[in-house]
């Protein structure tokens, strides 16, 4: 048999149908659905008369536009236009009789974390959901990606999606992570090394003994960016990490069953002598803590670097970076961790797992924030909240001065009230920094939860290793 | 669904690389359960000032480029998020066609289930078709998708690649979600099938 990579052995055994010009029919096993991306798709089956092919397949929750304040119970903490989204989704899922995690639920979330934690995912299944940080969930070795509405609805409908197979990118990561280094920063690496469209028309394979040494939260956050460096999707082999997360999740498989699994899924991994379209190595010793300075996630540079100048750029990025320091408030040459903020928002689909807010409240522990910081923690989900209670981080964060929060996508994409206003600076765990991403006029400093505690305490971009260094 | 058989139209130039899904649609515009409508705010923040007046720099309010049907891009158009409200707003503001060296993978797929087609071409002809756009609204360029070929003003002729299944897609504006249902069958068995195979899945 011909050797076959992760990619393809998943893509093979999902493959429905084949046409002769190439295009697939491939069955999807978990559909997960939010309220900003499904309202239409779910008015098109209603129009036409059309079912959920498979609901007990379909998870639902809200996540982008709820408040993450305390007092959200209260509906008037929504404005309108996000409470009719909210209420559609609960309607919807009502109506059509899908899973679903209402906002009063405990396990309520960001849907790409309570996915996992709830067991939906598991290695070698198709997940999708109209939503580009799909590509999460392929940390399990699960073919993750994000679709579009009209997709949303044919997924829906069919249980199945119309897809062109992508090329197969292997990024290896070889050694360890030096101290202070972070699942972020590989990643943010990754994109910085082969830029936003690197990835386009390819699925990433991640590999090598830094991925293998990562804990699956960090796992989470590499597979996370895949997409930020433009690929369809990012996996990561399963392994005894993979199985050790996922036995006793609600919805993973016991008994008999979960034996039956992990025999299969042990079968999940690429081929000696698989075919590569595209290669690179990161030696996992190099990368340091890194932030970025920019307006798009590959620019990005060690935090011990400089701004970079425009004339440091060939081709269209020449204007692109001219114009991303006009809207950042920076000048070249200015040094990296000379960069004063405003605001540290730790929280997001990459970065509001427990392992993040240990990872930042281990930094912040007996220490405060610089007077006059706004920070905050949004936990991913209800239950990453309560273990961070339970555990004695949330009083950290409080102690630190931080803002604790309900759980949600929060300030990532500030479709809820949290949001920068023009000019204010953030330190954000998130994954975009997109000109008006968190708020119009805004500007966002992408890195690690470590990298955005240190920051609070500071009060500007600050190398976490020389506070690291401080308390040793 | 519209089709997309032969298109002639103003070209708007838009040279910048990466102009991401924010840009094209902001967040706070998300929030309708609707797909129409979006036109208004296409490039929002681009195209507005913070209290609502137009930017009269930016190209799609200049006079030439009000009625634009296509958009010559810079690399990497539509990168960021899955959000199909920027397909959307792109046709409701009337965009039919946008052309780049490249599109990231979900914007470039939610084109074809709009009615949009977003066409690949190398550095040297976008370069070509970018001069052309800056003639202004004189200049209309023709994107012929039968014969696949995008012609300039000035009649220089250039072809261009696409998949035979979304071009039928968009020639005969069909949809998807009926075509798969006609394969209803298929994914019984394959479901049957798969119920051995990984009945934990």
């Amino acid at each position: 048999m011909t050797a076959r990579t992760l990619y393809d052995k998943i893509w093979d055994d999902h493959m429905v149908d084949q046409a002769e010009d190439g295009t697939c029919l491939l069955y999807i096993d978990r559909h997960l659905v939010h309220e900003v991306t499904s309202p239409q798709a779910f008015e098109g089956l209603r129009m036409t008369g059309r079912k959920v092919r498979a609901p007990q397949k379909t998870i639902a929750v809200p996540d982008h536009n709820v408040p993450t304040t305390l007092d959200r119970a209260n509906a008037a903490t929504m404005t309108e236009d996000s409470r009719i989204q909210v209420e559609a989704l609960d309607k919807n899922a009502k109506d059509f009789g899908i899973n679903y995690y209402p906002v009063s639920d405990v396990r309520q979330g960001i849907v790409h974390i309570v996915g996992p934690e709830q067991g939906w995912t598991l290695p070698g299944m198709t997940v999708v959901c109209g939503d580009s940080h799909t590509a999460t969930h392929g940390a399990f070795g699960a073919l993750a990606h994000g679709i579009g509405t009209s997709e949303v609805e044919h997924v829906l409908a069919t249980q199945t999606l119309i897809q062109r197979k992508a090329k197969n990118f292997k990024v290896e990561i070889t050694g360890s992570l030096r101290p202070g280094v972070t699942a972020k920063d590989i990643t943010l690496s990754v994109i910085g090394a082969t830029g936003t469209a690197g990835g386009t028309g390819y699925v990433i394979e991640y590999c090598g003994q830094a991925i293998r040494e990562l804990s699956m939260e960090g796992r989470m956050t590499v597979c996370n960016m895949a997409i930020e460096g433009g690929a369809r999707a990012g996996l990561i082999a399963p392994d005894e990490k993979t199985y050790a997360y996922c036995m006793g999740r609600p919805h993973a498989p016991k008994g008999a069953a979960w034996e039956a699994a992990v025999t299969y899924w042990k079968t999940l991994f690429s081929d000696e002598g698989a075919h590569w379209d595209k290669v690179i190595t990161l030696k996992g010793e190099e990368i340091a803590p890194v932030v970025t300075w920019g307006t798009s996630p590959e620019d990005v540079l060690p935090i011990t670097g400089k701004v970079p100048s425009p004339s440091d750029f060939t081709g269209g990025k020449v204007d692109a970076v001219q114009r991303a320091l006009d809207y950042m408030g920076l000048t070249p040459g200015q040094n990296l961790s000379d960069i004063k903020i405003d605001t540290v928002f730790i929280g997001s689909c990459t970065n509001g797992r427990i392992e993040d807010l240990r990872a930042a409240a281990a930094i912040l522990k007996g220490k405060k924030k610089k007077d006059g910081i706004r920070a905050m923690v949004v936990p991913g989900s209800g239950l990453v909240r309560a273990q961070a209670e339970e555990e004695g981080l949330a009083q950290i964060f409080i102690d630190a001065g931080f803002e604790w929060r309900l759980a949600g996508c929060s300030m990532c994409l500030a479709m809820n009230p949290d949001q920068l206003a023009p000019g204010e600076r953030c330190a954000a765990t998130s994954n975009r920094n997109f000109e008006g991403r968190q708020g119009r006029g805004g500007r966002t400093h992408l890195l690690s939860p470590a990298m955005a505690a240190a920051a609070a305490i500071t009060g500007h971009l600050t190398d976490v290793r020389d506070l690291m260094t401080a308390t040793v | 669904m519209d089709k997309f058989t032969k298109l002639t139209g103003i070209a708007a130039p838009m040279p910048l690389v990466n102009i991401d899904t924010d840009m094209i649609i902001p967040k706070q515009f998300l929030k309708t359960i609707k797909r129409s409508g979006l036109g208004v705010n296409l490039f929002d923040e681009m195209r507005y000032t913070l209290d609502g007046k137009e930017i009269p720099e930016f190209v799609l309010n200049q006079p030439a480029y009000r009625q634009a049907q296509i958009i010559v891009a810079g690399d990497n158009f539509g990168c960021g998020s899955s959000r199909e409200h920027a397909p959307w707003a792109l046709l409701d503001f009337g965009i039919r066609c946008v052309i780049s060296t490249s599109f990231a993978d979900i914007f470039y797929n939610n084109c074809f289930k709009n009615g949009i087609l977003p066409i690949v071409m190398p550095q040297d002809v976008v370069d070509v078709l970018m001069e052309d756009a800056k003639k202004g609204a004189n200049a209309r360029q023709t994107v012929d998708l039968q014969a696949q070929t995008v012609t300039t003003s000035d009649g220089r002729v250039f072809p261009f690649e696409v998949d035979a299944h979304r071009k039928d897609c968009l020639i005969n504006g069909l949809d998807d979600i009926g075509l798969t249902m006609v394969k209803a069958k298929s994914i019984d068995s394959f479901e049957q099938k798969a119920a051995t195979l990984r009945p934990w899945a």
